[in-house]
């Protein structure tokens, strides 16, 4: 029997991957060879999906993009003994894209079948939970802190610190609180972590609640990522029905389930505060801090609220130490990021790498430059409120504190590309409106300057006394950044910001067009 | 949504009971209700301040607030094109309002025959085959014009 990996995440679905299982079955159904279709998560080349692995001795080697249509031709060509075809990338780990990676936090994403717990524990998977039982909660947020692990949710808050709080406050009750709300354009790291590798997840969890005294997790999930709510739901019955969740999970004296929720389109619930309202049941409107919620948190209790992917990478934290995370990357920002490379780029994926990046080998090397072949004009990091970074800006490496300097922020670790024909004062506008809708309406700042900041753009863009408009839009993104309760408002400003300090010319059309008459 | 049935008080204050035990119930009922009648209408707001011990004004301001819970039955299929950064800088705002002009829509409405509701989306999370959509729950990368063509003529047959 020979098994072939053809992934089940969402974004190979959205270019076909399950016609291209169907199309696998029935060939080999009417050739009559014997196979086994592994749904797995991706390996993160996702121009390369739906990539079709099949295992031989070699190794797994690769097939992709596959459509439908090619199938037929991959069997005459002895695909399921790794022969030569077209579409062939040979062994997949010897892809110069894989090669170069780190991969940590994504080790097993796209190798197992993610619904499959026995892979899972054959992977190394639990090492991390029983390091954790046999050195006991103290010494593992200890682990924690040493690796250097910072919030991957965007603020970057060291997470060790953040798990010592909770479990140094007083309480019957603490909340395990996981943000699967992944809203960012140019993100997808959540996604493809709770597809490919959601036992990760789940153990991570499971550490923090060994670390910090809780029964009971919740993920707050987008609605808008259905296949991962059916993946997550059968790994959540898997890692029950081997004892690693519920009562005395591993045999041990922890008691701990975990429950997934999904959100309602709402992007502000990406904000900490406003998804523990939200899954109060609550309008998701932001609270404001102090106390934080690992003091005051889900329902009044003390609960940490970390990222899938601060979660995701405990386990490997635990079960190697935290020297061995903190041993990659540079100054203040340890260990590895995955980036998405993503938008208008010829090779868009998941990139896990020691931090330290330059802006352009990321661009450029990893990425290809521009699908379009067009020249790159700016490239937006961190989401819908990072800012717009020119070319000229392509040396800064991607840490932290670098990306502050430049006024800018790392995020989640999204990146979208945008060639030179895009307009920067229409995406200052759009970073202004898309505030507006999603604005939850508790502060001013937020609620009427993004509305205030759209007008004046488009005034702006209509040339009138534009001077004027764009020292007062100046003036409106100061406003907002320092009186927003939370990062929606008060990071709204950096893509509008940037887009007038680096192309000051998109503001000036209508007047360098008739200046051109 | 396809498959969804016709509002009934009795069948939502089974789908209320089955939820209380949860901790913070809201969301999950409201998914459920929406789940099963393909909208949650104005009259489910005093049932479920009732059985929430929460007041009418409240729980209006919970179903208000999130985007995704729809106060009237959508199309028999709903389309939702992603207008997020990663999907304007393939040209997804073009291509989206060429389809709408096409169909003689505004973002949120509904085909005149029932068969398609098209909205926005902020980001699927398909960011590297942008531009992307979601047709009911079926993900689809690198859409153009001709796609979401076919996608409202399949909408219209199904």
């Amino acid at each position: 029997m020979t098994k072939i990996y053809i992934p089940r995440d969402m974004a190979a679905l959205a270019v076909g991957a399950k016609r291209v299982v169907a199309a696998v079955q029935k060939d080999a159904a009417a050739r009559g060879l014997n196979i086994e279709i592994v749904r797995n998560g991706s390996r993160g080349m996702l121009w390369l999906e739906p990539l079709i692995e099949v295992e031989t001795p070699a190794g797994r080697v690769g097939y992709g993009p596959v459509k439908p249509s090619d199938v037929p031709a991959l069997f005459d060509a002895g695909f399921l003994t790794g022969g030569v075809h077209p579409l062939s990338i040979g062994r997949v780990e010897d892809h110069p894209y894989f090669a170069r990676q780190r991969r940590v936090t994504f080790q097993r994403c796209g190798i197992v079948d993610p619904v499959s717990f026995a892979e899972y524990a054959a992977h190394g998977g639990y090492k991390g939970l029983d390091r954790a039982f046999a050195i006991g909660p103290e010494a593992t947020i200890a682990e924690i802190a040493a690796s250097g692990l910072r919030g991957r949710g965007g603020a970057g808050f060291p997470t060790g610190i953040k798990w010592k709080t909770v479990a140094d406050c007083p309480a019957e009750k603490r909340y395990v609180v996981v943000n699967a709300d992944e809203g960012d354009s140019g993100t997808f790291a959540d996604r493809m972590i709770m597809e490919g590798d959601p036992f990760s997840l789940i153990e991570g969890m499971t550490i923090c609640a060994f670390a910090i005294g809780s029964d009971k997790g919740y993920i707050y999930l987008r609605a808008e990522y259905p296949i991962v709510a059916e993946i997550f739901e059968q790994a959540l019955i898997a890692a029950r029905a081997a004892g690693v969740l519920g009562k005395n999970l591993r045999g041990s004296s922890l008691s701990f389930d975990i429950e997934l929720r999904i959100g309602a389109g709402a992007y502000v619930c990406g904000e900490e505060t406003s998804l523990l309202e939200s899954l109060e049941g609550k309008r998701g409107i932001v609270r404001a801090k102090p106390p934080l919620p690992a003091h005051v948190g889900l329902f009044g209790k003390p609960t940490v609220v970390n990222n899938v992917l601060s979660m995701a990478t405990a386990p490997m934290i635990l079960a190697d130490g935290g020297a061995a995370y903190h041993a990659f990357g540079v100054g203040r920002s340890r260990g590895t990021i995955p980036l998405q490379i993503a938008g208008n780029v010829k090779y868009g994926g998941l990139c896990e790498v020691p931090f330290g990046l330059t802006l352009g080998e990321i661009v450029n090397d990893i990425g290809g430059g521009t699908l379009s072949g067009r020249p790159v004009r700016a490239v937006q990091v961190g989401g819908p409120l990072g800012a717009y970074l020119p070319t000229s800006l392509f040396d800064t490496p991607f840490d932290y504190e670098a990306y502050t300097k430049v006024d800018s922020l790392i995020g989640h670790g999204g990146l979208v590309v945008f060639d030179d024909t895009v307009d920067m004062s229409w995406m200052a506008r759009f970073a202004m409106e898309f505030c507006a809708i999603e604005s939850c309406g508790k502060c001013t700042p937020c609620r009427i300057g993004s509305t205030r900041g759209v007008e004046t753009i488009d005034k702006i863009r209509a040339g009138e006394n534009v001077a004027a408009n764009i020292e007062l839009l100046k003036d409106l993104c100061q406003t907002m950044k320092l009186g927003s309760l939370c990062a929606l408002g008060g990071f709204a400003p950096y893509p509008v910001e940037s887009a007038l300090r680096h192309f000051p010319e998109d503001f000036h059309k209508p007047a360098l067009e008739a200046a051109a008459e | 949504m396809s498959g969804a049935v016709p509002w009934d008080a009795a069948r939502a204050q089974e789908i209320i009971a089955a939820h209380l035990s949860l901790e913070g119930p809201a969301l999950p009922i409201l998914h459920a209700l929406q789940h099963e009648f393909g909208y949650v209408p104005e009259a489910a707001v005093p049932q479920l301040a009732e059985a929430l011990n929460i007041s009418r004004a409240e729980m209006h301001g919970v179903m208000t607030f999130y985007h995704d819970f729809k106060r009237q039955p959508q199309g028999r299929h709903v389309l939702k094109i992603c207008r997020a950064e990663s999907c304007q800088s393939m040209g997804a705002e073009k291509i989206a309002l060429d389809f709408l002009a096409r169909l003689k829509l505004e973002w949120g409405e509904t085909t005149p025959d029932g068969a398609l509701t098209v909205e926005t989306v902020y980001c699927l999370g398909l960011c590297a085959h942008s531009p992307s959509a979601i047709f009911d729950e079926e993900p689809i990368g690198r859409v153009d014009g001709v796609k979401l063509d076919e996608l409202a003529e399949e909408a219209r047959s199904a």
